[in-house]
């Protein structure tokens, strides 16, 4: 099975998803994840999906995991580089994404993390 | 070249191979590429749907040529698993029987031009979809 790397930038850790990811891929990342962010202390993950050409419930459900995950690590995620197709059949899917916040790309992602917190997760008023 | 794959996808790690392969006919016949987006992603939930609670099965996928030239992809997913009891509960968004968001039916329904379901409890189920190019 591959594994998808973690990068440490400063206080921030980068993951750039290459591949078509794999269910068991996509379980091993939360934890290899949830691991590093306790280990380095990490303060903000991005989770970059730039090369990712789908997004089904499974990917969707992932990003929610992971987000939720870090906010109780003391940890911020954004993920970004969401294509244009991807964003348009999320929506249709059903997929909102609520609670995970998103940049266009890596520069605005890692902006918005060394920005003061602003609280809560976005998108919690409207459900899910 | 053959125009109809039939693949049996047995667990969660032949989900890849479907996608890539439904990719690349959509692509083949020239499907923008929102569309395509939209029809690997309905493959994909459909393919997962019947390894989560078909407990297995295949998946047909053909090239489609209408009488008017137009073309599309048609995919066939069937299992043999316990059927759905209550179909109009399947296909309601946020409703899952397993431990997943409830958006795969649904969600995919929308995804696509054509949807079919026949399911018979005990027996399995059959989820016909169709996707024509614009």
């Amino acid at each position: 099975m591959e594994r998808v790397p973690i990068l440490k930038v400063g206080d921030v850790l980068l993951i750039s998803i290459q591949t078509d990811l794999e269910d068991r891929t996509a379980l091993a990342l939360q934890e290899d994840l949830a691991e590093q962010i306790v280990r380095t202390g990490a303060r903000g993950v991005v989770i970059d999906i730039t090369a990712v050409e789908i997004v089904d419930s499974f990917i969707g459900r992932m990003f929610a995991t992971i987000a939720a995950m870090s906010r109780l690590l003391d940890a911020r995620t954004v993920v970004v580089g969401m294509r244009p197709a991807v964003a348009i059949t999320l929506v249709e899917l059903g997929l909102s994404l609520g609670g995970v916040h998103t940049a266009l790309n890596l520069e605005k992602g890692m902006r918005l993390l060394a920005a003061p917190d602003p609280g809560g997760p976005p998108g919690t008023m409207s459900g899910r | 070249m053959s125009d109809v794959h039939e693949v049996r996808v047995g667990s969660s790690d032949d989900i890849v191979g479907i996608r890539k392969m439904v990719r690349t006919i959509a692509g083949d016949i020239r499907m923008s590429l929102v569309d395509q987006t939209k029809l690997v992603t309905a493959a994909s939930e459909l393919a997962r749907n019947i390894v989560v609670h078909g407990g297995g099965g295949t998946v047909r996928i053909e090239r489609l040529t209408g009488p008017t030239g137009r073309t599309g992809v048609r995919m066939i997913f069937s299992d043999e698993g316990p059927g759905i009891s209550d179909v109009d509960l399947a296909l309601t968004d946020g409703w899952s029987s397993g431990q997943g968001l409830g958006l795969g039916l649904p969600g995919s329904r929308r995804l696509v031009d054509e949807f079919e379901l026949d399911t018979a409890v005990g027996r399995g189920t059959r989820i016909t979809v169709t996707k024509w190019t614009r």
